[in-house]
């Protein structure tokens, strides 16, 4: 099922005696989802990305703004009637019913003519616990799962009626680490052989990249950036965009535009082509710098951190705007460095341009999202 | 026994021989009582030891009387006030404007003094020479003749008992279930309703099973406080109960020790150790109905 949010705005009235400001959770907020694509929104906590979710599946009504799945308009349906399948943050789970009684909760709701027969409800929640792989412990309370079946379970509650679209908040917040990369991937299997059309909200940039085939970056309540996860790596459209993206962070140096080319303290580090004289904040990735005897950017070494594949080598900058500027190189390159001072070259591409009174992106690299 | 062990008993000794001296010597006590005939307090005497008191009871008009209102009593005010109740803490739940208003109307009846609540009752529902009562004189607009609650037929009488006591029990019943009904998350209603459950059964599957814990504690000490109603009806009926015909266990137990035929200890003990059967009866078949039936990992 296609969804088109457009011009989607959720303003919370301010509450309580003392009137503070209303909250702007979501701002004109417009995107496509194509049939059957999983789209990661991705944001910090309180940017609206639960808030779109919960005015995707009816919870919240809008204050402005229309959603439609495929030509429908939705907007006004409420949660009941918009058939769609939601997976929430604590799963949820009636924990008086068992894991079976759970699954067929959604299915024997349906009335009329989508009214199932007994056997028919039986085949369906065993089909989805099969999807999901819990088809042994139908007969055990939640209580009785740990925090990954629980999730399973939750999922196949979710789908079992066959949802038009999957909706999941924040779906693996609640599982250890180790337990929350293997069920990404699971989520993506599931995904992938179901074709539902999904949205999953998540705080955590290397969940969204992992699994979805595009991200939808807030902030604020203001989509900032819709793309594919390595589009959106490789070109963001803002600072926020750069540096909510990508682990270790990106390196950002306050720096100057001087007649075509960017100035870093003293160096002229990159061309400039068309970006008027001004201030601006220089952002590059950590792969992005390449130690060199001759580079353009020159730091004072404060060491090097080996992590066996890669090494970071550390390095302070007086325009830098975090403490220690972080490069990483693979662990063959280690024997170059030495002395008090390191240089660096700039690697084309990992290197962006940003206003430094509005955070837009400057330099023209950036692609269409 | 260890030197440890020995200290913890002497710290447990002080509640150990309040307990035995106020609460375990009376309960035995009141056992031996029941089997000893024509115990009297003064002498310390009795005639002789057998189930004389018990068939005495049994045969009393008074005490199966009192037998019966207590069961009426029971049997209606405790489902009457605990479905009541529900009704009203799901309605104030579901509300968010004047909520805290009428919770605490609501809960106004349970800092009030049950004799005072008495003396209201009775300008609602007595007669006079003067006046036939607020509540005859409602009657009266929709052309009912005026009844006498006070001292007029059993089954009016047993209204207004009935009446007094759901209206003495209902704010902590409120109480206890308007907490539980908060503290059901609301998640599990935002999913029921994302799969588009019926509000019926959103309240049969979903509500009635979490706060299913607290329906069971308030049918138990409901049951309890019922059976040992007295105050009730001394308030609305004074206190020589067994010529008003409205008498309880309780009030026959009272009226054995102290009440104007008084001095019948070995008959109020009695009457005390079948009240405790009936009670303990009651309430271990709650519990085991309600142990299919309430969820308690929530």
């Amino acid at each position: 099922m296609k969804v088109s949010v457009r011009d989607l705005t959720k303003i919370f009235p301010a509450r309580g005696r003392k009137k503070g400001e209303d909250v702007v959770a979501a701002g004109h907020v417009s995107f496509e989802i194509e049939d059957g694509e999983l789209i990661g929104l991705l944001g910090p906590s309180g940017c609206g990305k639960s808030t779109i979710l919960n005015l995707l599946c009816g919870l919240l009504q809008p204050t402005e703004g229309r959603i439609f799945f495929g030509e429908e308009d939705v907007t006004d349906l409420p949660a009941e009637q918009r058939g769609v399948g939601m997976v929430f943050q604590n799963y949820a789970l009636y924990p008086h019913l068992t894991v079976m009684q759970n699954i067929m909760f959604p299915l024997q709701n349906f009335k009329g003519d989508r009214k199932l027969s007994r056997e028919e409800i039986k085949k369906r929640t065993d089909e989805a616990a099969r999807l999901v792989q819990i088809d042994g412990l139908m007969d055990r309370k939640p209580a009785e799962l740990s925090g990954g079946q629980q999730q399973r379970v939750a999922i196949a509650r979710a789908l079992v009626k066959m949802p038009r679209i999957l909706l999941m908040d924040e779906p693996l917040s609640n599982l250890d680490a180790r337990l929350r990369l293997q069920t990404r991937e699971e989520i993506r299997r599931i995904q992938r052989e179901t074709g539902i059309t999904t949205v999953f909200v998540t705080h955590d940039q290397d969940e969204a990249m992992s699994i979805s085939d595009r991200i939808i970056v807030m902030q604020s309540g203001v989509v900032n950036q819709i793309g594919k996860p390595q589009e959106v790596y490789d070109s963001p459209a803002n600072l926020f965009v750069a540096k909510f993206l990508g682990n270790p962070q990106i390196n950002t140096f306050r720096g100057a535009v001087r007649g075509g080319e960017v100035y870093v303290g003293g160096d002229c580090i990159l061309p400039a082509d068309g970006i008027p004289d001004g201030e601006v904040i220089v952002g590059v990735r950590p792969e992005g710098l390449i130690p060199a005897p001759d580079g353009a950017l020159g730091c004072r070494l404060r060491g090097v951190e080996v992590m066996g594949r890669d090494i970071s080598v550390l390095a302070e900058h007086d325009a830098s705007e975090a403490a220690t500027v972080r490069s990483i190189v693979s662990a063959e390159n280690i024997a170059m460095l030495g002395g008090g001072t390191v240089r660096f070259d700039i690697k084309p591409g990992k290197a962006f341009v940003f206003a430094a009174d509005t955070g837009l992106r400057l330099d023209g690299r950036r692609a269409d999202g | 026994m260890g030197k440890r062990s020995a200290k913890g008993w002497l710290y447990l000794l002080p509640a150990i021989l309040f307990l035995g001296f106020f609460l375990v010597y009376p309960l035995v006590d009141v056992f031996v009582y029941s089997f000893e005939e024509s115990y009297n307090f003064a002498s310390q005497t009795y005639a002789g030891v057998g189930t004389f008191n018990y068939s005495y009871i049994l045969r009393d008009p008074y005490f199966l009387q009192a037998i019966k209102n207590t069961f009426i009593l029971v049997i209606i005010t405790v489902p009457v006030s605990t479905g009541l109740a529900l009704v009203i803490s799901l309605a104030l739940n579901s509300i968010e404007r004047l909520r805290r208003l009428f919770q605490t109307v609501y809960f106004l009846p349970y800092v009030t003094n049950t004799l005072a609540v008495g003396l209201v009752f009775m300008i609602l529902f007595q007669r006079t020479p003067y006046t036939d009562g607020f509540v005859n004189l409602m009657l009266s607009w929709f052309g009912a003749g005026p009844v006498d609650f006070i001292d007029g037929p059993y089954a009016a009488k047993m209204f207004v008992l009935c009446l007094y006591t759901v209206w003495i029990v209902l704010p902590f019943k409120i109480l206890i279930l308007t907490s539980a009904l908060a503290s059901v998350s609301k998640d599990y209603y935002n999913a029921a309703r994302i799969d588009n459950t019926p509000p019926f059964r959103v309240f049969r599957k979903i509500t009635l099973p979490m706060i299913s814990p607290s329906i069971v504690y308030l049918v138990i000490t409901g049951f309890i406080g019922a059976f040992k109603a007295y105050s009730d009806a001394v308030a609305l009926f004074g206190t020589n109960l067994n010529a008003a015909g409205m008498n309880t266990i309780v009030g026959y137990v009272y009226d054995m020790l102290y009440g104007s035929s008084g001095g019948y200890p070995s008959y109020a003990s009695a009457a005390a150790i079948v009240l405790f059967v009936i009670v303990l009866t009651i309430t271990v078949i709650n519990l085991l109905v309600s142990r299919k039936h309430v969820h308690y990992n929530s």
